[in-house]
């Protein structure tokens, strides 16, 4: 039996900064390293990132493993795969995350089968059982249920969706060790040549979207509904419908086939609530329905419902909100 | 040849892999995501109501490998490992362009998870012989994962380019843009390479009739476990070969909730409402 050494967290990190998910990871390390009674630790692999390292250690690390070199300044593949296979198997952890960001999921399935172990995609739970072994938690079939999983090989490893974990507060006073490790590096056949800013999916980011379904008469009508968001300093969405009859843009399509949205509150208008739909924004805030339809399935998962004709109320509702924002400033 | 995909990758690719490009497209059929019904008693997907079909995201990944292939010249195989009906996927890649279909088939290859699954397929592609590019999906529809394509990179020990939205100019190299986030990056690489493609990379074609009945007629090679051994330990194949194990499905729970429907659409509901959409802002 190897003597595995608790908890490693991936600290992603871009343009040297790091990525909030991974303070959340730490967040969430933090509690299962104590629980097992192991230590947690941090892989961060930069350029000129002490500082990054200590804060790693504030949000949580006992120990932070610093590979420091300019080549990986940049997500370079080859290279973070290499030097963080071999920490894996020097050290030992017996449960390994990483943020089931885009870079995550790509490195991250990598290091798996290079370790021969098991990965889970997209966690939005963790928890450990009596012996000690990781349960993790993820959305299957369009998230309509929910699997655990275990894994039988070490490390556990899983990427764990970003704004699902709490990340712990800053702590300037907490103790930790950071590690000086040397990188191996090795040529890599693959080379990042440029960067562009890409357009925003601000639909994903939004914290209010007013979305609008199968109720709505005709395209203009999403005007209706931009006006409450924009009243609530929010953003248009839809389902699947008026997507494809081509009164929106498929930027704006909340679902399965669209974006997935967690917004503090999300308002939907005219939707029935297929699971496909419900996949795509169940995890909202505070969900607010309007339907006619009082058997409509969107009911099931509101925080609110209003039953009724969504041309009758959201006008309404603008009327009200903007009454109780005069009444409060 | 669309707008998106402007690739001058020309002679020096060419010279390397000999005639023309050896394109392997893996695959996955699942049932039809949107029209499938779920069972929430038992937490199953209830695949009877669904017609299955290629997984939506490989069709960008084989249109990728079709488009190279009318460009530059290319051998174009599409793989599957699934149950026998999967050869009806295959099918449909022959219908849609390709040149060749295999199918890995067998009740050991039953219960792999990504691990699994992604050996399996590196064994079967070593069996095929040498290859330039593997173009696969971004993930499938069913299991959502995104795991499979870089996996199989890993056990093939070549480099993977994740997300690519799409390929650009290149001279001896290959060049991509990858899109992580708000961040697009453009990566050079040099074959051979896996390449995982987005949905914005291109707009997959329609089989036509023609195609479709030459497809019903052309052969589907099915390969089993036995077939691949030399090149496989049989160990790391299925459910056996498996780390991960699902122990239980169960619904999200709503509990959270407050649940609170108003029947009427009278101006006392609409003002609680509106008083909880501003409540829950701050």
């Amino acid at each position: 039996m190897k003597d595995y050494a608790g908890v490693m967290v991936f600290a992603e990190q871009r343009e040297g900064r790091i990525h909030p998910v991974t303070y959340e990871l730490l967040g969430k390390g933090r509690e299962i390293a104590d629980k097992l009674g192991r230590p947690l630790s941090s892989v961060l692999l930069g350029d000129q990132l002490e500082a990054e390292a200590r804060e790693l250690v504030y949000h949580g690390a006992d120990r932070v493993f610093w590979y420091d070199h300019p080549v990986l300044k940049d997500p370079d593949l080859v290279n973070y795969k290499h030097n963080i296979v071999r920490l894996v198997r020097e050290v030992n952890p017996e449960i390994f995350l990483l943020g089931a960001t885009r870079w995550g999921r790509s490195l991250g399935a990598r290091i798996a089968a290079a370790l021969g172990t098991g990965l889970t995609a997209d966690c939005t739970g963790l928890e450990v059982d009596e012996d000690g072994s990781l349960i993790q938690i993820r959305p299957a079939f369009s998230g309509n249920v929910l699997a655990q999983i275990k894994t039988s090989t070490k490390p556990q490893m899983a990427t764990v969706r970003y704004k699902v974990m709490s990340s712990l507060p800053r702590d300037t006073h907490r103790n930790g060790e950071i590690i000086r490790k040397q990188a191996e590096l090795i040529p890599s056949p693959l080379t990042i040549t440029g960067k562009e800013r890409a357009a925003e999916a601000d639909i994903a980011e939004a914290e209010v979207i007013v979305s609008g379904g199968a109720g709505l008469k005709r395209a203009g009508d999403f005007s209706l509904l931009a006006e409450l968001a924009e009243l609530l300093g929010g953003t248009v969405g839809s389902s699947r419908l008026p997507v494809d009859s081509g009164w929106i843009g498929r930027e704006h399509q909340v679902g399965f086939s669209g974006h997935t949205v967690k917004p503090k509150v999300y308002i939907a208008c005219g939707i029935s609530g297929s699971p496909q739909h419900l996949a795509g924004m169940r995890e909202s805030g505070c969900i607010i329905a309007i339907n006619s339809d009082p058997s409509a399935p969107i009911f099931k998962i509101a925080d609110y419902g209003i039953v009724g004709d969504l041309y009758e109320v959201v006008p309404k509702l603008i009327k009200n909100i903007k009454r109780l924002k005069r009444c409060n400033s | 040849m669309p707008e998106l995909l402007k690739v001058s990758i020309t002679e020096d690719i060419n010279r390397r892999s000999g005639a023309s490009l050896r394109i392997i497209v893996p695959m996955k059929q699942v049932p039809d995501m949107r029209q499938v019904k779920f069972d929430t008693e038992k937490g199953k997907v209830d695949r009877s109501s669904a017609a299955a079909e290629i997984n939506p995201f490989d069709l960008h990944a084989l249109e990728t490998a079709v488009q190279l292939k009318e460009k530059l010249g290319a051998a174009v195989t599409a793989i599957s490992m699934g149950p026998r009906r999967a050869e009806v996927a295959l099918r449909d890649a022959l219908a849609r362009g390709a040149d060749s279909a295999v199918l890995l088939e067998d009740s050991k290859f039953a219960g792999a998870d990504t691990l699994a699954t992604s050996y399996t397929l590196a064994c079967a592609i070593r069996k095929l012989g040498g290859f330039d590019l593997i173009i696969c999906g971004e993930k499938t529809v069913d299991g959502d994962t995104g795991q499979v394509g870089p996996e199989l990179a890993e056990h093939l020990n070549i480099p993977h380019l994740a997300y690519v939205s799409k390929l650009v100019e290149a001279g001896e190299k290959l060049v991509a843009v990858c899109d992580m986030e708000g961040e697009a990056h453009i990566v050079e690489a040099s074959l051979p390479v896996l390449l995982m493609v987005t949905k914005d990379i291109n707009i997959p074609r329609l089989p036509t009739f023609r195609d479709k009945a030459m497809a019903r007629k052309a052969e589907v090679t099915i390969w089993n476990a036995e077939e691949l051994s030399s090149f496989a330990d049989p160990s790391r194949f299925g459910i056996e070969g498996s780390p991960t194990r699902v122990r239980k499905v169960f619904l999200p729970s709503e509990e959270g909730r407050k649940g609170k429907i108003f029947r009427n659409t009278n101006e006392e509901a609409i003002s609680d409402v509106a008083q909880a959409i501003l409540d829950f802002l701050g």
